[in-house]
């Protein structure tokens, strides 16, 4: 019996980051009182640390380390670079939300990290179990965050909508698991692909263990018929945490799909092609069509996120390297534009008045020409309409699509962005042309805010005028040679 | 029939027959009771399987504490069991339906003909000298050395979760707390002061009767 | 001996009928010598206390009030099981049943002597630590099913108290283990041989502590017997039992002291290895005491110390006994796994090589 220690160099950004995170919750106790806002500078600089770490180690390989149960890809290394880059602006804003709210603890930021160290430990998951625990890690802390403002109802009902649902999904999905494994007989994504392509598999097995993992998987995501829990916890949750949810969680998701279907189970693609084709198909539906009657924006950005889901299934249903490139482009660019959207709410939002109405962006013209032309961005990035980046997501996915053969499919994404582009111009409309009868105050609660929130929304454009990079970075990372 | 099979079949009939009455008893307490039974002979199972490591942590871990710690709470809770049952008979066939279209399938797929004996062969048994533990160990900390970190990290998050939402910072007049570092730091000076005092001087005793004497 | 039995039985009858009657005469050889000896634990404890408190204690009853214990198994066989008003029939009395099965059963693994075990299992350590914590769900059955607020304070209390030592016994014993490199018992003690320097008191010295007080926690004695607390709530779980019922709650206590005394001593103290092997004089003059009664000895020694402490301390306060069980001894345990990881790294002394 020998143990041969593993490679940890290539797991180096992981290390440090739990080791800084748990550094953290033991010096969070002890300067809590007298340094409030060390804990937060201390989150953003671990962050920055982990960032600056990957890019300085970024590789084109793919090492794999820890007996297989660990890789680090190109894909791995830039999907973990937006998640740091997104989780910089989620506590940038949670920070003044919290404080606003003055429900600011150490152990929002705190487990916000370890949320971040689980969504790492899925991107880099290559066996069965690091992938479940990675989720796991990830899903307990955001449990925790949305149910950490114990004496608002709203959240507290929240959190156990989502907690339910998230410990049926993982055990729908656990069980998924289990029968791949009882199929394959081995735990890691590349050999379980082996066996498949050995034909050793049994095929009803195989089946039946993709309708739970693929089950599990649109739980997470919140794609229709299993996007229940979404509205009510992005609804009810405090707004700093429904930025959280809204944002970095959705890349680690598109991660697990990508490891899971394809690193795993590439060869069963006609068996998980259909149902994501019905998933995706019932998400731009059910999502667009329900958008049209909300009033509240956080309800209307929670329906807009599931048909977002759609378009992203859209892409992984095309099942190349093409589709999941556009897949991973149109996640990246959601989880930007939620951080922006929800940073506007939390922006403008005051202690007992959330401004998450749409009636509360009445005639923001009028009171803030600033920030109604930046959610003028915002919406209309969603919307996707050229020069901003929402609109060169949608055309990428919707390509990957057409090429694939899912004429059809495209069709419908067409036609429910049409109807999408109706409720986010509501939105515009309403602060452009309504007028308000009174005026409240509508400005940002610090100024380094509405700076932030400008930044960010104007990325949206920037990036619009400028895509053609970022898509390049998807499909190189997915290793799709770029023709033109 | 071998003494094997007797307490096999003894143990996996207590085991069915007790997670069936969890599911259909009435009272939460007694379902706990039962649910327990259910782990203790599924660790009777494990045993004869000649994985006793699994089967003694099993009862170790979730007899003899979690479901101890579940009872806690069960017994604490008042459960209002007509609240609960409101609305039962609406959706048992909805309920049974499903259940039964899950059961079909389930047993369609993990049936004997797709994990029979030919297709997983025969369990291997092992000599006196094959220790269960070891075989757990070893691949534990080696081969799955990053799960097993990750799973330490999940407990750890649970842990930090669950205090942060049940902690709550009270004021020093709403608890009180005892400070044995204090307690024991504690010197006599900080609590006795000596005086220095004149000497009372006693009357003589000849005086001091005719005082009492005068009381009388 | 048992084989030859099984052997002997299964010539003229079925197989796994032939197992289970060696098995239940393994059972009655072990049970019935226990139960004679936790009668005279009673008798013991009250002789103890009652001298160390200046008293004579039981002398009425036989000489010296030797027939005692006996006495009192017949007057509480022959007394009635009084059964509370709306409580749970069923539940209230498999409590008891509850309470002393695993008490019992947990003795199937343990060795009396060199090859006096009735089941010599390789996970010998975690069997006895799995069975007696299920002990616990005899006293939070029978505090649930009495339907009396008292009884249910005094499970809940003793729930509490048994889960939280519990952890700290448990990383005791995994020093032990460390240290032995087994789980069986019968080879932890034959790691111990030669002499009381081998014993594992030493370089565990402090695990041994923590092992002894966290089985009198574990059994509910004094000064831990919060679940009992009888000025505060009245008797604790077993305050609605008479009769047989609320004596076999007793008889489950007295043969958990006699377990935990037989495990320290087991682990600790060298099992049935005389303390003077390797001395020259002493060994050659005590080599005719058989193991058996050297590990007896032992085990009384410990048993001495359970009736002593009763007869010293004052019962623990509740946030006390929560207190040492978790902020001192858990971390205690836990730095000791460290410092034996160290020391068997290094190899030190005659235990680690």
């Amino acid at each position: 019996m020998t143990f041969e220690v593993p490679n940890l160099a290539p797991a180096l950004p992981e290390i440090v980051l739990l080791t800084l995170t748990s550094f953290l919750l033991i010096a969070d106790t002890v300067w809590s009182k007298r340094c409030a806002h060390c804990t937060y500078w201390a989150t953003q600089i671990t962050l920055l640390v982990v960032g600056w770490l990957i890019v300085s180690s970024f590789t084109t390989q793919t090492v794999v380390t820890f007996d297989g149960s660990f890789v680090r890809d190109t894909l791995a290394d830039v999907l973990k670079l937006f998640i740091v880059a997104t989780s910089i602006g989620i506590f940038l804003f949670s920070r003044e939300y919290l404080l606003q709210q003055r429900s600011y603890h150490g152990e929002f930021f705190v487990l916000g990290l370890y949320g971040v160290l689980g969504m790492f430990v899925m991107v880099s998951a290559y066996n069965l179990i690091t992938l479940y625990l990675g989720l796991e890690i990830m899903s307990l802390a955001l449990y925790a965050m949305i149910a950490m403002q114990r004496d608002s109802q709203k959240a507290s009902e929240a959190a156990m909508k989502y907690f339910v649902l998230g410990a049926l999904a993982t055990g729908m999905m656990l069980y998924g698991m289990s029968m791949l494994y009882g199929a394959t007989g081995t735990l890691e994504l590349p050999k379980i692909a082996q066996v498949i392509a050995s034909g050793h598999a049994d095929q009803a097995v195989l089946a039946f263990s993709l309708v739970f993992i693929v089950i599990g998987l649109a739980f997470k995501l919140g794609a229709v018929p299993f996007h229940m829990w979404v509205p009510d916890v992005y609804h009810g949750a405090p707004t700093a945490m429904t930025l959280y949810l809204a944002s970095a969680p959705k890349i680690a998701a598109f991660a697990m799909l990508y490891r899971l279907l394809w690193d795993g189970l590439q060869l069963a693609l006609p068996d998980w092609q259909g149902m994501l084709i019905i998933l995706s198909v019932l998400s731009l539906i059910v999502g667009t069509v329900i958008a049209v009657v909300q009033t509240n924006l956080k309800r209307l950005l929670a329906y807009s996120g599931i048909s977002h889901m759609g378009f992203v299934l859209m892409g992984v249903a095309a099942g190349d390297a093409e589709g999941f490139a556009a897949a991973m482009f149109y996640i990246i660019i959601y989880a930007i534009t939620s951080v922006a959207a929800f940073g506007m709410i939390i922006a403008l939002a005051r202690m007992g008045h959330e401004f998450d109405e749409i009636e509360d962006f009445k005639g923001l013209n009028q009171r803030n020409p600033w920030l109604a032309a930046m959610m003028l961005f915002i919406m209309f990035s969603m919307a996707g309409i050229p020069p901003f980046i929402g609109f060169w997501v949608k055309l990428a996915v919707i390509e990957a699509a057409v090429n694939a053969g899912l004429l059809w499919l495209a069709i419908v994404a067409v036609i429910t962005a049409v109807i999408g582009a109706f409720y986010y111009l509501r939105v515009v409309k309403v602060m452009y042309f309504d007028t308000v009868e009174e005026s409240k105050p509508a400005e940002p609660i610090t100024r380094e805010l509405g700076f932030a929130v400008s930044v960010v929304s104007g990325l949206l454009l920037i990036l619009g005028l400028f895509p053609s990079w970022i898509l390049d970075l998807c499909y190189r990372s997915l290793g799709v040679t770029v023709v033109g | 029939m071998s003494f094997e099979q007797l307490v096999f079949y003894a143990f996996a009939g207590i085991s069915s027959l007790a997670a069936l009455m969890m599911i259909t008893v009435r009272n939460p307490v007694k379902a706990a009771l039962w649910l327990v039974l259910t782990f203790i002979s599924a660790a009777g199972v494990w045993l004869l399987a000649e994985s006793e490591f699994l089967g003694l942590v099993l009862i170790l871990v979730y007899v003899g504490a979690v479901m101890v710690l579940f009872l806690f709470v069960v017994m604490m809770l008042d459960i209002n069991l007509a609240e609960m049952k409101e609305g039962f008979a609406q959706y048992a066939p909805v309920g049974a339906l499903v259940a039964l279209v899950v059961f079909g399938l389930i047993y369609l797929v993990v049936g004997p003909e797709h994990f029979g004996l030919d297709k997983t062969g025969l369990p291997v048994t092992h000599g006196p000298d094959y220790s269960n533990t070891k075989e757990i160990a070893v691949p534990l900390y080696t081969q799955h050395a990053y799960a097993f970190v990750l799973a330490a990290v999940l407990l750890l998050v649970g842990i930090v979760a669950a205090i942060a939402l049940t902690l709550r910072r009270r004021g020093p007049r709403d608890a009180l707390y005892q400070d044995i570092d204090a307690q024991v730091r504690v010197r006599a000076e900080d609590r006795l002061t000596m005086v220095k005092m004149a000497p009372e001087v006693e009357p003589d005793v000849s005086s001091k009767n005719e005082e009492e004497e005068g009381a009388k | 001996m048992f084989e030859t039995l099984q052997h002997w039985l299964s010539t003229w009858m079925w197989d796994w009928l032939a197992v289970l009657i060696t098995i239940l005469i393994q059972a009655v050889v072990i049970i019935l010598p226990l139960m004679l000896v936790v009668a005279y634990l009673t008798y013991a404890e009250r002789k103890v206390i009652a001298y160390m408190q200046v008293r004579m204690g039981p002398n009425r009853v036989g000489p010296y009030g030797l027939l005692q214990p006996i006495a009192d198994a017949v007057k509480l066989l022959f007394k009635e099981v009084v059964l509370p008003s709306q409580s749970n029939i069923y539940l209230f009395l498999i409590a008891p049943v509850l309470a002393i099965a695993p008490a019992i059963a947990v003795w199937a693994a343990i060795p009396f002597a060199e090859g006096w075990v009735v089941a010599d299992i390789d996970a010998g350590v975690l069997y006895v630590l799995a069975i007696s914590s299920i002990t616990v769900y005899g006293v939070v059955v029978s505090g649930w099913a009495s339907n009396s607020k008292y009884a249910f304070l005094g499970a809940l209390r003793s729930s509490a108290q048994k889960i939280s030592y519990e952890i700290a016994m448990g990383f005791a014993l995994v020093t032990v283990l460390m240290v032995a490199d087994t789980m069986n018992l019968t080879q932890i003690v034959e790691g111990q041989k030669g002499g009381i320097w081998h014993w594992y008191l030493i370089p565990l010295l402090p695990m041994f502590v923590v092992y002894f007080i966290s089985g009198v926690a574990e059994t509910n004695r004094a000064p831990f017997d919060i679940a009992e607390g009888e000025s505060e709530i009245v008797a604790g779980f077993h305050v609605e039992y008479s009769g047989m019922a609320f004596a076999v709650f007793f008889l489950a206590e007295y043969a958990m002291m006699i377990l935990i005394s037989y495990m320290t001593a087991i682990m600790f103290l060298g099992g049935w290895w005389s303390p003077f092997e390797g001395i020259p004089v002493l060994e050659t003059l005590f080599a005719w005491v058989p193991g058996f009664w050297w590990l007896a000895l032992k085990v009384a020694f410990l048993l001495f110390t359970f009736l002593w402490f009763r007869a010293t301390f004052p019962r623990y306060r509740y946030d006390q006994l929560m207190r040492l069980g978790w902020k001192v001894f858990i971390p205690l345990t836990i730095v000791w796994v460290f410092v034996v990881m160290l020391l068997h790294y290094y190899k030190v002394g005659p235990w680690f090589n």
